[in-house]
This record gives structure tokens, sequence and C-alpha cells, in this order.
């Protein structure tokens, strides 16, 4: 299957104007986005990641139409998003995380209805999707509801209903979970995965919290003053940049280092030490020998953080 | 499934239709408190209405101003209000670009599968005007019957009409565009439109004939109802310029609405291609 989503050398400048002093102002050219190379397979779940500034929000309003880059070639859906923006519309779904795009004053079943009117939505698919995704997100008491009055988790949801009722083949999601409580989050990852599997809907979005993508994504796309850093799973990402797993061994006695081929002790601290050994390395045998060697009262292996690799990713 | 939706109704947009239903859904809204939605329009009307009072009470005092007795003042008077009444009522959003770009809400617009100046005039739609139209509706009836009218008369009549709507529809959407560049310039826009709107209550006589020149082929706001009314009541220019410019206002129309268009396109270009 062809890219979904093909990008080739994207570019995006801007021009700036500062001032220099003497009321003298002086034109810049900041690079948001650099020779950006991106292609989305139908299906997939991409998480676009990277510091603030970094370039993700001009990717995604390129991606969308919104902005015409500066240079580069740039297919969404088999369209020129600049050029083919309202054809592309009816392909997409986007949600801006801090920006609704609901009628603030009018009740969420309002907004849908007229949706459905400006993306020529059949009725009956219309009352179909309105049904299953108010059902899934739990948004059937809220439709009566006057937008402005709805909590930040039921206004995201509602969102999110919002982008989908058109049946996009993609979604893109540009800070989904920002603000949301732990349990909105939870609720809001299992909807988007199971959209993925039930839909094939391909699913990009950026987001600053990091279990957004650990929960969702298998592919991570990390930029970094517009430029991709890092594409590719998840687990090698994790492999690449952390390369130190740790074995936290807590002993029934205190007692000295533990000493185990392939394994280094970081840290004790009364009865617990705390060894790291090599990312790709398998933890079996090394469990097998502490236990073997040692009185364990309980073991636990602790992953590199996904934050730590990433910051290393940035630093570079 | 969604190759069905996006394959059946990619080629067809139909704008009117999207506009009306985007400004149904407002007046809709605005029913659910109707006793505040009359009393709007109510509101509105009076305050309107005592605009005209204030004409009527100088020409207590005066016969006439600039040369022009109070009916045939009611007459321009009445016209331009329709014009800016209905124009204001169908796209009086546009003025509010500005803020859609400092809040986000062109980018969502964009996303849209309907024209942006389509949605951008549409929403929030408001009926608030009509008491404005009513009022000035009213003051043209009423002048409308010192007129002398014959078929060519009724004729031109009708084209004023059209053709002040559209120019005030031009201005508006032309002064808008400014806001794509800078996005606090509303005030800028109403300079040209409700200023615009203040000139065409009175006769051009009472301004230089630099400013009637100018408002005939610069801004083209003389065609909104002088030209026209100079028709409608048989006189001949006061300054001299050609009779035929009497005839000119669906022209001068036209050139404004494409002016707009294209002032409209560009600023939307560049908005795509700054992001500011």
């Amino acid at each position: 299957m062809d890219a979904l989503i093909e990008a080739r050398g994207l570019e995006r400048t801007f021009d700036v104007r500062r001032r220099t002093g003497g009321g003298r102002r002086r034109a810049e050219v900041v690079r948001a986005v650099h020779d950006l190379d991106l292609s989305v397979a139908s299906g997939e779940m991409v998480g676009y990641i990277g510091p603030n500034g970094a370039g993700k929000s001009t990717t995604i309003k390129m991606f969308t139409g919104i902005l015409v880059p500066t240079d580069g070639s740039l297919r969404v859906a088999g369209l020129e998003p600049s050029r083919q923006r309202r054809e592309l519309a009816r392909r997409i779904g986007v949600v801006f995380g801090q920006r609704s795009a609901l009628w603030w004053d009018l009740p969420l079943r309002d907004s849908f209805e007229l949706l459905a009117k400006l993306y020529r939505i059949p009725e009956a698919t219309f009352r179909a999707n309105l049904s299953r995704f108010t059902e899934l997100l739990d948004l059937g008491e809220q439709l009566d509801t006057p937008v402005r009055q709805l909590s930040l988790g039921q206004r995201m949801r509602g969102d999110i209903t919002a982008a989908l009722l058109h049946e996009p083949e993609i979604l893109f999601l540009d800070e989904p979970t920002i603000g949301l409580d732990v349990v909105s989050k939870g609720r809001l990852r299992e909807f988007l995965r199971s959209l993925n599997a039930e839909h094939g809907t391909t699913l990009m979005l950026t987001t600053h919290d990091l279990q957004d993508i650990e929960a969702l994504c298998d592919r991570v796309v990390v930029i970094d003053h517009g430029t991709k850093v890092y594409d590719g799973s998840l687990a090698a990402l994790r492999a690449r940049g952390g390369s130190h797993r740790t074995l936290v061994v807590d002993l029934v006695d205190v007692a000295p280092a533990i000493e185990i081929p392939g394994a280094t002790v970081q840290r004790v601290e009364g009865p617990r030490q705390w060894l790291t050994f090599p990312g790709e390395a398998s933890a079996a045998p090394l469990v097998a020998a502490v236990a073997a060697n040692y009185e364990v009262a309980d073991l636990s292996i602790l992953e590199p953080a996904i934050e730590d690799v990433i910051r290393e990713l940035y630093a570079r | 499934m969604a190759e069905q939706i996006a394959g059946r109704a990619a080629p067809l947009t139909d704008p009117v239709r999207h506009y009306l239903d985007i400004a149904g859904l407002w007046v809709r809204a605005a029913w659910v408190y109707p006793a505040s939605f009359l009393m709007l329009i109510v509101g509105s009307m009076v305050i309107s209405g005592l605009d005209f009072v204030g004409l009527w009470i100088m020409f207590s005092t005066i016969d006439t101003l600039g040369g022009f007795g109070l009916a045939e003042i009611a007459l321009l008077y009445g016209a331009s209000g329709i014009g800016i009444g209905v124009a204001d009522t169908l796209i009086g959003s546009v003025e509010r670009i500005g803020v859609y770009v400092r809040t986000g809400r062109l980018d969502q617009m964009l996303t849209k599968p309907v024209p942006l100046l389509v949605q951008v005039c549409a929403d929030q739609f408001t009926l608030r005007r009509l008491g404005r139209i009513t009022q000035a509706s009213v003051v043209f009836a009423w002048a409308a019957a010192y007129v002398d009218w014959t078929p060519s008369r009724v004729a031109v009549a009708v084209l004023m009409a059209i053709s002040s709507t559209v120019i005030f529809f031009g201005l508006f959407v032309g002064f808008s565009c400014i806001q794509f560049w800078t996005t606090d310039s509303a005030e800028f826009a109403n300079a040209f439109t409700y200023g615009g709107n203040t000139i065409t209550q009175y006769p051009m006589t009472i301004f230089p004939r630099e400013l009637t020149v100018s408002l005939t082929f610069v801004l083209p706001i003389a065609f909104v109802n002088w030209y026209p009314c100079l028709y409608l009541l048989g006189r001949d220019d006061p300054f001299g310029l050609p009779g035929w410019l009497q005839f000119c206002s669906p022209v001068a129309a036209a050139v404004t609405l494409g002016a707009a268009l294209l002032a409209w396109r560009t600023g939307v270009r560049h908005y795509t291609s700054t992001g500011s």
C-alpha cells in the first residue's frame, strides 16, 4: 500500500522581524522545519514528539493544509494539502488539544449536526457514528449541554467526536491529552487504540506526555530544531538511548556489593542493591545467578525511562 | 467507509447552502431566548429611528441641506441604510477575522471542507440588524412617495438596492483583509464601512467636490445611493459630473466585489504562508 503521508525534503521558514534597538528592525529567517522526510503508511500510529518550538505544530499545519510549505514535496492521502485543502478536509480529522473546533455557545449536538451538513455526511451514517462515538466516549448525557459548560475532558471527547463523524482516514491530534486527568487520559487512549484497531484509522499525534506514546504508538518520530533526529520503534529508541537496564535486588540481609559477571553495582542502600546490565542482554541468567549465590527477598527490573532517552537525543 | 463519504461528496460544494446551514444554526440558537432576541431587534430599530429623528429636527430650523429637502435626504438615507443593513447582516462577522486569527479559529476553519469566506461570514450570524433594515425601509418608503416613478426609475431603484449591498459587502470584506497582516486593524476597516455609511446619509453637495470625486473613482461609496438617487429625483449632477454615472452603480458594485475577493484571496494566501 502506498504511503498515506509522504513528505520529501519538507522545508518551512518564517520571516521574523526583530527589533535591533534604535527603532530599527531586522528581518530574520527562522527555519521551523528543515529537510523533513517522513512516510506514514495506512493504519500506522505515529507519535510525533519534540521540545517546544521544535516544529511539531508547523509540521501538522503543513500536513493539514493550513500552512504552505516553503520547499519540498508533500502528499497527504494522495493530495497536495495547501492546494487541495478543502478536498483533503473530507479525508482527514484534526484535533487541536488547546483549541476547540466546537461552537462555544451551542449545545454539543448542534455542533455535530452542523458538521454533518458541512461535510455532507449522509443522515444514516451520521446517526450511526454519533451514537457509536457518544457511547464509546461516554458523551450521551452531555449532548444538550452548551460547550462552554463542559469539563475539559468532556470537551476533548466532543472535539474528537467532531473530528471523526465524517470517518476520516487520518486523524491528526495535536496535544490531545493536555490538561486531562489520569482517568480521562486512560479512556481517551483506549478509544484511540480501538479506533485504529477496528477501523484502521491512521493516527498521528504530537504530545508532551510520553505515556501517550507508550500507550498508543508503535512508531516514534522525534524532531528537534526542525530536523528529524529519530524515526523508529519505541523499543529501538529505548535500546538505543538508554542502553542499560537496572536490576534492583532486595537481599534478606545486608551484604557487600554483589559480584556477578555481566552486571555492575551502581548503588547499595542497606539490603537493597542496584545492578546495571546492557539493555540488549537478557535479564534471566542474571537473575538466576543472583538467586543462586545470594538469599534474595525480592527482585525488580527497571527499564530506562523514555524521558531520559529522549532527553539524550535532544542533547546531541 | 471513509472512501465512500469522501468519494461521493468531494467535487460539488454549494457555498450558499453551507452559508444557510451555518447561519440557520445561529438563528436557532438565538431563538432559545426569544424575548431577548426580539428586544435586540426592537432596540436596534429604536436607536436607528432616533438617528433619523435627528435629521428631522434639523429640518425644523432649515428648509434644505446642500440644496436637498427632507424627503430627498430621506431617500438617500433609506437607500444607504438598507444597503449597509443587509450587507452587515450577511457578512458582519468578517470584521472579526483578526480575532479568529488570534484565537486559532481560522485554523479550525481551514480544516473544514467549506470555503473560508463562507464560514467566516456566516459565523455568529445575527438578525440584530433587522431593526436597522426595517427602519431604513420605512424611511425609504415614505420618501418614495415624493418620487415621480417611471419604469426606468423602478429599475434603477432595484439595481441600487442590490448594488449598495454588494458595495458595502465589498468594503467590509476588502478592508477586513488588512487584519490578515495586522490583526488589530478592525477599527481601521470600520472607518471606511461605517464611516462611508455616515457620509451617504447626507447629500454629497455638503462636502467638497474633491471628496465626491474620490468617492466616485477611488472608493465607490457615491454609487451606493448618491448617483442612483439623483436619477430617481430627476436631478442633474450638482458637480457637473456626467449623467451616465447615475446608471453605473452595478458596474461599481462588480468592480468593488472583484477587488474585495482578490484582496481576500491574497490575504488568505498570506496567512497560510506565514501562519502569523
